[in-house]
């Protein structure tokens, strides 16, 4: 050692950032030195995102500061990010479809210009292409939106690593094997291993925590918006991780009694890839596993699976509970009686026509009943909380006689309190012999299940019932030990 | 395996198959239409149409839609005939600032989050009662430029094609060639990776429209320099034909592809449909509605294209 310490490409010191009543980030601090590989794991809701956010500059945090090389930065953005040598390589699609390689190449590196771009682009990305997938086959024009998935990643990968100008020193790459297969991986793990010996810095974030054992050389655990464990990784274990990722109190106050349903008949089932799925009557069935993972996917095969293209149907085999309340939730012009009566028009309507009366009186029914913080049901929805929204839409779904009813991680964003009567709505509507499919981000929500189904890259690879639903279980089964 | 032809040169293929068909379909009925004249008085009217797509290409390559192109257009061809006629320097400052608005209305679009359908509906009345304001009844003259600009006679081939050529060659270089190009067709494919890039979207919007207004004032100027005179109620068809242009031309309402090439194509086979039902006879009560079916057939054309092309990359 020459005594001088090395001075951190990115430093984030004591960052908190809030969205609403959720804190996405309590105050982490985190530094990235040079030449160093650092392996980010955590589950759902541990701010793996949101810090990644932090430091490519997409989000200022409300608290605390950013520093780079020593000095404290105060203005950080995506540009000063970007001019310190900072690339993210996103977990969902982040390039233009509609353009070339060679234009998106362009479009990421806003020094490129002038006449003669093309050129120079196309010499960019095919070189970095080249030393990161060696043989990949990949022509630079054609447009993004012709490449299959796996060729995407691949081109997005090699514009993060490429070098227009600014050299890249600290590259993201959030799930970025995830649409590789084994080689490919083998082959941009290669290379991030001779990128970090030649000086650069990488935040690696992935569920396969083998890759994360292999290629990092420190791994931090993230949880409820803190850093809880920062160890180098050869300290660590696939065990180790796990466990550090789960919380160390159990939250088993508001676990139900295991009840056995064996008998009971089965009201849906699906086939898959993975294994079947199959919920009982009366059953709370979870859906676990990391976001995006295919969870989603599958409440909509149910739902399209039970209902019908053209007509409803007399009887309604399944209803659903939106997780986005602004993107497919709530009717943001209407008022709360009207967004919670349209889940079941049919039964309130004589000849086509609404009876207004049975309206109302159904209204007040499950005011009182879910407990709707109103004044009066002819307010506008908005005018509600979040978590009161949230309750509207469960009512919207309860009120029909569908017996099934599916969810699609109804929760997020919602406080505490509410979440507890919800709790005991679903629980008493269980027993009344309602099924539910419960997908939830949220370890907490999910122990409340009978029986949950663990998802990984779009199938369910673990089937857990009674005692087996900890999240001990369920943390090991969505992150996948070696590769397979 | 590389499919033999891009899914770009597929997406030109369709219109410049279909104007050849429509194009040997007027010659076939027609033969004296295959001469200097003839190409000339079939196609001149198509210059205008072109220069509008070609605007309207501009904003919905941003995933936006303009519905006052065609009020917009009219508002030009009456300041054209008058202002630029006989006070030029001032008929210029009115364009320009007209070109300054349409940029303006890309940064409150953007800045707003407002439906660009809403705004430009909303324009289209203000645009229009200006033109009714400078000429309630049909009259003006074009500037003599104008006139002399769109009734040359180069030699080799008639003007109105070789105008078409050069508007299709400069928005070509502009949209697909240049570096401006590029940002504006990226944010109507990926608005966040444009943001994450480090540009500014509202920039890139705002130039974005503030061509289309540019492009939009020429169409107005060709189309008085062929009508020697203007109306308020000039060019309203135009909103809908250059949308129709656009989207035969192999441009799509979202995702940012577009097709200038394609667009003036687009506007070419527009004009020549109306040509090819009069030569066929057809009553001019029956030839919006044909001229309609002879749409429906090209896009269901393009539909089925895609389909198959699509088939073939599951497989």
């Amino acid at each position: 050692m020459t005594g001088e310490k090395l001075k951190a490409i990115v430093e984030v010191a004591d960052a908190k950032v809030c969205f609403g009543a959720v804190k996405a980030l309590d105050g982490v601090t985190l530094a990235i030195l040079p030449g160093e590989c650092l392996g980010l794991v955590g589950h759902n809701g541990a701010g793996k995102s949101t810090i990644v956010s932090v430091i490519n500059g997409g989000l200022t945090p409300h608290q605390g500061n950013i520093s780079g090389d020593g000095e404290v930065l105060t203005r950080y953005g995506i540009n000063s990010a970007r001019a310190r040598g900072v690339r993210c390589v996103f977990q969902e699609l982040s390039l233009c479809p509609n353009l070339t390689v060679v234009e998106n190449t362009r479009m990421m590196h806003r020094h490129l210009g002038g006449f003669g771009w093309r050129k120079r682009a196309k010499e960019v990305i095919e070189r970095s292409l080249d030393a990161v997938f060696p043989g990949h086959g990949i022509a630079s024009d054609r447009s993004v939106g012709e490449l299959s998935i796996t060729e995407r990643q691949m081109v997005e990968i090699a514009t993060a690593f490429s070098h227009a100008g600014v050299a890249p020193r600290l590259v993201i790459l959030d799930e970025p094997t995830s649409s590789l297969d084994a080689s490919l991986a083998e082959q941009m793990l290669t290379y991030v291993r001779r990128f970090i010996a030649a000086g650069g810095s990488v935040i690696f974030i992935s569920h396969i925590l083998n890759e994360i054992l292999t290629t990092a050389s420190r791994i931090v655990v993230m949880k409820d918006g803190r850093i809880v464990a920062d160890r180098p990784a050869g300290d660590w274990t696939e065990r180790g991780l796990v466990e550090a990722m789960g919380s160390v109190v159990k939250g088993e106050a508001h676990r139900r009694a295991v009840r056995d349903l064996a008998a009971a008949p089965v009201v849906v089932e699906q086939g898959g890839s993975g294994m079947p799925f199959r919920a009982r009557r009366g059953e709370l069935v979870g859906f676990a596993g990391l976001a995006g993972h295919g969870q989603t996917r599958m409440l909509m095969k149910l739902h399209a699976a039970q209902s019908s293209d053209w007509l409803p149907r007399r009887d309604p085999a399944v209803t659903f509970v939106a997780g986005d309340r602004h993107l497919n939730g709530v009717f943001e012009l209407w008022s709360i009686l009207k967004n919670l009566s349209i889940g079941s028009l049919g039964d309130l309507a004589t000849r086509g026509m609404i009876n207004a009366a049975a309206e109302a009186e159904r209204g007040a029914e499950w005011k009182r009943r879910i407990d709707i913080r109103t004044q009066d049901l002819a307010n506008r929805i908005l005018s509600l909380s979040g978590g009161n929204q949230q309750k509207v839409l469960f009512a919207r779904a309860l009120s029909t006689r569908a017996p099934v009813v599916l969810m699609d991680d109804p929760m997020r964003g919602v406080d505490v309190g509410t979440k507890q009567e919800v709790y005991e709505i679903v629980r008493q509507q269980a027993l009344g012999g309602r099924t539910f499919v419960w997908y939830s981000t949220e370890m907490e929500e999910v122990c409340l299940c009978d029986r949950v189904y663990v998802f990984r890259e779009g199938a369910i690879v673990a089937e857990l019932a009674g005692d087996a639903v900890s999240e001990e279980n369920i943390l090991a089964a969505s992150f996948r030990g070696a590769a397979a | 395996m590389r499919p033999a032809l891009s899914a770009d040169a597929m997406r030109l293929a369709i219109p410049a198959l279909s104007l050849t068909v429509l194009l040997a379909g007027v010659f076939w009925l027609q033969p004296r239409a295959m001469s200097y004249v003839g190409l000339n008085l079939l196609f001149n009217l198509a210059v205008p149409i072109a220069l509008a797509t070609i605007a309207q290409m501009l904003i919905m390559a941003v995933n936006d839609l303009d519905l006052s192109m065609g009020t917009f257009v009219s508002f030009v061809a009456c300041v054209t005939a008058t202002f630029l006629r006989d006070a030029p320097l001032l008929g210029t400052l009115i364009l320009a600032g007209a070109v300054l608005v349409y940029a303006v209305l890309g940064v409150v679009i953007h800045l707003r989050d407002l439906p660009s359908i809403v705004v430009s509906l909303g324009m289209s009345f203000v645009w229009g009662g200006l033109a009714v304001l400078l000429l309630p009844a049909p009259g003006g003259q074009a500037p003599d430029w104008a006139r002399a600009l769109m009734t040359t006679k180069p030699p080799l081939a008639p003007i109105a094609i070789i105008a078409s050529i050069v508007i299709a060659l400069v928005a070509h270089l502009l949209v697909m060639r240049s570096s401006l190009g590029v940002l504006i067709r990226g944010v109507g494919g990926n608005e966040r990776s444009v943001e994450r890039a480090g540009w500014s979207v509202l920039a890139a919007r705002a130039a974005a429209y503030g061509l289309a207004g540019f492009f939009a004032v020429l169409a107005g100027i060709a189309l008085v320099g062929l009508t020697t005179s203007a109306d308020a109620n000039i060019a309203l068809r135009y909103t809908l034909l250059s949308i129709a242009g656009v989207i035969l031309g192999g441009g799509e309402f979202i995702g940012g592809r577009v097709s200038p090439v394609g667009a003036v194509i687009g506007a070419l086979t527009l004009t020549l449909a109306g040509s090819f039902l009069s030569f066929l006879r057809i009553s001019p009560d029956w030839q919006i509605g044909a001229q309609g079916v002879i749409l429906i057939i090209v896009l269901a054309l393009r539909l089925f294209l895609n389909r198959v092309e699509k088939r073939e990359k599951g497989q």
